[in-house]
Formats: C-alpha cells, structure tokens, sequence
C-alpha cells in the first residue's frame, strides 16, 4: 500500500462554502495518549514509533472497537519541527531489530510512515484507506474528518507523533553550519529563533493597542493551571511545577518580547483518535463527539513575516469560515481551545473569532478577568502547549474530553460544554474543528 | 557580526551577484508590475512565470524590530542579545527586509526611522544587504 498525501479537496479553506457536507454525520469517539519524556532515551520501547504503538492501541481500546473494524488510519509522517537525526549517525540495531522496519532505517525512529504503523500492528487487519495529512494534529483531523464523511473509511484513527533528541532544538542542522543556500539566507541568516515572528506580531499589537508583555502572565498561569490538570501532560507527569506571574515576568528573553514561558517544550509524545460515522459512534464505548466543520486557512504573508494587519484579516476570515460551516455563532461556543504555542498569538485566533464578544486589542484585557475552567469565560482549558508541553494536540483532545464530560479536573464547570473549537498552530496556515456534544 | 556564509541558488544568484556589486535587487512579476521577496519561481500576486529583477533605491523605514537573546545559528551567539529589524522598502512597504541595523544599540531601535542599505560580507565573502539608520529625518 502506497500512502498519498492529503489533495488540497479534502479541505475547506473558502469563504462563502457554507455548511459543511458531513455536519454532524462525523464523530471523534476513542483517544489515545502515550507517555511523554522530555528527549528520548535510546530505548527501542521509547522510540516515536513505540509510542505511537501505544497511543494507537489506547485510543481503540477507549473506544470499545476491535482492531479488525479499523478500516483508515491518517496521520503526519513529521515528527518534529527542530530535532534532527545526524546525518550519517547509524540508527542502534537494537532498535531497528525491535520492531518490523520498512526500506528508510529513520522510520519509526526520526519519521513516522502509515507502512511502519501497519507493519507493527498486526491487529490491524482491515485497513483499506491510509492518508497523510501533513503539518500537525490540526491538519490530520481534518483530513480524517473528510475522509470518514466522504465514506473513504468507516472507522478511522488518527495519529500524531513528536520525537525530542538530545541537544537544543533547532541548533543543528543547517544551523550549525558555516553556510547556507541562496534561498534559506534571505530569512535565516540573521539568527531569528522560532519564536521571533510571532514576537514582532505582539510587539506591533502592543504598541497598537496599548498593552504590555505583563499582561500575558494571567494567561501563562491559566495554561499551567489547567495542564497541571491534564494527566497525559508532560508538565503534570513530570514536574508538576506552577509558573506564578512574577515567575513569567522574570524569566529571560528569547526573543523580546518573547521570554521562555512565551516558548513551548519540545518533547516525545504521541496521541491518537478514533474517527468513525455518526451512526456507528452511537454503539461504542465512549460518547460520541459530533465533528460541526473543519476549516483552514491558506493566508500567506506578502513578504518574511506577517504584519498584524494581515494576521487580522486572516484570523477574522477563518473565523467566517469556521462558523458558516459549523452553521454557529460565536456565541454557540462553550469555551475556546485555539493554539498556544505560541502564547503570544493565542489572543489573535481569539480576538478573530470573537470570543465572548471580544474585538481586536481586548483579549489581554480579557485575560485580567475569570479565565478559569470554573468561571464562564473559559480560555484554553486543556492548558495547550504551555501547559503540557509541545505537541500541537492537547486542545483537540481537550475538546472530545470536555464534550464528552469525563476531563476530570479539567472539566469545565463554569459553562455547559456543548460546542467548542480548537485548532492551529499559526494564525496564517490553520487548521481547525468545530465540535459538538450534539450532532444537530 | 559574522554571518553564516552565502552559496546561491538558481533561483536567488541574481540578488547575491547583485549585492556583491552594492546593489540592491527585488525581484518584480512584469505581468502585474509587483516586487516579491522573499524570491519565487512565480509572482504570489498573480502566478505569473515572468518575473525578474529590478533595482530599488536602497532607502526604507523600520517597521519592527525584536532583540534576540537565545539565537538558534551557531555563528552569531557570541553576539548575543542583537537587534534584527524588520525594514519596509520605500518603492513598497509590503517588502520587508531583516537586519542587525548595524550602529544601533541594543533595544534602542527607532521603529518608523529612515535606513539606507549597506552591504556586508558574510563568512564566505558573499556580501549581503544590511541597514543602517540614516541622522535626521528624509
């Protein structure tokens, strides 16, 4: 079986679309999370393919289904962002002798193929459809979404995988190098970090809107609070450590005004849902979680980085986009779980969408009030990456466990989870779900 | 500051060549008459295939700038912390620029300040488009 990638068909990336085809006739039901590490440990059993066996096998079990009923599987070959094999540096035969291998020795161990998958689970005996759908979480559950709508596959999983070695993210590779190519130069020779783009955004919106770095700290606190909550999380299986405001404001700089609670944690971890129809999630296991709309974004900056004019518009289109589909307002949503990381454009996907009413320049504001998962404006209550570390999924799982009211101490209790959204990562190039603890 | 070295590609060489001569080139679609930068195969604005590349005056403002302190390249760390500014060229301010605003401090950075390009040589001897502000108002 040769897997494709995702054809641009299978989003929904135009205004002016209107309801989503499969509103309602989707659902997530089952969800699967490995542990996390901060970096692997060398460990065949640790390695991202192990734990995405895991995951795997965890979300089918949540969903009462035998693995003969599994007829899809979608997901993202990439498995980090900023954390490379060396070139040339052999993969250990202990881990490449463990587990059933394909042609590339990096599978399963610095990548991640649907081949591999199948070939270490033999339990999955039925799959017909494989698909990736490329960047993160966000993307993939789209592309489940539309798959499982269009009948491509009738019980589906979703995965997503992160590997984390040891060294510092993004300092190796072409990085470390004496050199670059013409077209990498334009951009990275003058030594930006990740974070840097999103940095200038939050600087343009400061001096906009008359806000300040402090303000973010209410926000920072929150995630940590709610991750603290989250089980599966890094922070909350490792080091269950609170960031207090005077903690946020005193931390370094990255990139000013970015500090390091304004950056994420990269770790190893992996997740994995079980998609399937309507119909068919009414007899499983858990209860089912409608999927309303799925929606992304295809804006791109005019020149290196987006202006906060553009990240506005962007971000105030999608948000059109998402509720035409969904056939909700903003004032359907019973909370938000849009992406964190970074933090610092958390309040443009927000401010877009009009959460609670908020326009543009008012979410830091917004962020000095009752934020908690027990007030009534609930913001991020699965505590995004900041919360639990970097994986890009914590709010997709967030949202089927709040709609499906077993988040435990997590659950919101301020509000009735009905309907939320999550999504990301970037403001320009989303993707997001609409969710619904109703199919209608 | 030493900056990694540059080898150019096809589809830049024509910005590098021209640096290396203290000139400053964008490269602009002649079917719609707009500049692009980063460069492309084809416009962003309107696909065309035809594009190529024009010479600009080499004048600009700040629009924006950061102060990085925890720089990923391994060449520029003992530099730390440095500015990089984002720059808007004056025949379009949709075209943007980074720099070090060479003479600037630190977090001293005048956002919305006139600069003219400078050309600098990078590890390799490529020289490369770098700003510097420019005394008075323009």
């Amino acid at each position: 079986m040769s897997t494709p990638t995702a054809p641009a068909s299978m989003y929904r990336p135009d205004v002016g679309a209107g309801l989503w085809e499969h509103r309602g006739k989707v659902a997530a039901v089952g969800v699967g999370h490995s542990p996390t590490a901060r970096r692997w440990d060398g460990r065949p059993e640790t390695s991202v393919g192990a734990i995405s066996l895991i995951a795997l096998r965890r979300a089918i079990a949540d969903a009462g289904v035998s693995p003969a009923e599994i007829d899809g599987l979608v997901l993202d070959a990439t498995t980090t962002t900023g954390a490379y094999w060396p070139p040339g540096k052999p993969v250990p035969p202990e881990v490449l002798n463990a587990y059933n291998a394909t042609d590339d020795p990096l599978d399963g161990v610095a990548k991640l193929s649907a081949e591999w998958i199948l070939a270490n689970m033999p339990e999955l005996t039925n799959v017909t459809f494989t698909m990736y759908g490329p960047g993160c979480m966000s993307n993939a559950i789209c592309v489940a979404a539309q798959a499982v709508g269009d009948g491509l596959a009738k019980t589906c999983l979703v995965l997503k995988s992160w590997h984390n070695y040891e060294g510092r993210y993004y300092q190796g590779g072409a990085n470390a190098g004496d050199a670059l190519s013409g077209s990498a130069a334009i951009r990275a020779l003058w030594g930006t970090p990740a974070c840097f783009g999103t940095a200038l955004q939050f600087a343009e919106y400061c001096r906009k809107y008359g806000k300040t770095h402090d303000m973010m700290a209410p926000f920072i606190e929150n995630s940590r609070n709610n991750g603290l909550k989250f089980p599966e999380g890094y922070w909350a299986e490792h080091r269950p450590e609170q960031i207090t405001a005077e903690d946020y404001k005193a931390a370094r700089w990255i990139a000013k005004p970015a500090n390091l609670f304004d950056n994420d944690l990269p770790i190893m971890v992996s997740a994995a849902y079980l998609y399937t129809t309507a119909e068919r999630a009414r007899d499983m296991d858990q209860k089912p979680v409608y999927i309303l709309n799925h929606a992304c974004s295809r804006g791109r900056p005019r020149s290196l980085t987006p202006t906060l004019d553009e990240v506005e518009e962007e971000t105030a289109r999608t948000a059109r986009k998402i509720y035409e589909g969904a056939g909700i307002t903003a004032d359907d949503l019973s909370f938000e779980n849009m992406y964190d990381g970074f933090p610092q454009f958390h309040q443009f996907h927000i401010e877009g969408l009009g959460y609670r009413g908020m326009k543009f320049g008012e979410a830091l504001d917004f962020y000095q009030g009752d934020i908690s998962i027990s007030g009534p404006n609930p913001i991020l209550p699965s505590g995004g990456n900041i919360g639990c570390g970097r994986s890009r999924f914590w709010m997709h799982t967030d949202c089927i466990q709040q709609l499906q009211q077993r988040a435990g101490a997590r659950q919101v209790t301020g509000v009735k989870p009905e309907v939320a959204v999550s999504g990301g990562p970037m403001p320009l190039g989303g993707h997001f779900t609409v969710w619904s603890a109703s199919p209608d | 500051m030493a900056k990694q070295g540059v080898v150019p590609d096809d589809l830049t060489r024509p910005f590098w060549e021209a640096a290396n001569e203290n000139r400053l080139v964008i490269q602009c679609c002649t079917a719609c008459n707009r500049l692009q930068h980063p460069p492309a195969a084809r416009c962003h604005g309107c696909g065309s295939d035809e594009v190529e590349w024009k010479e600009v005056s080499g004048r600009g403002r700040i629009y924006n700038y950061g102060v990085v302190h925890d720089c990923p390249i391994r060449l520029l760390q003992d530099d730390q912390p440095f500015n990089v500014a984002v720059v808007m060229l004056d025949e379009d301010p949709g075209i943007q620029m980074y720099s070090h605003l060479p003479g600037t401090p630190v977090d001293e950075v005048p956002v919305h300040a006139a600069v003219e390009v400078v050309f600098e040589e990078t590890a390799n001897g490529q020289k490369v488009p770098e700003w510097r502000v420019v005394s008075g108002d323009r």
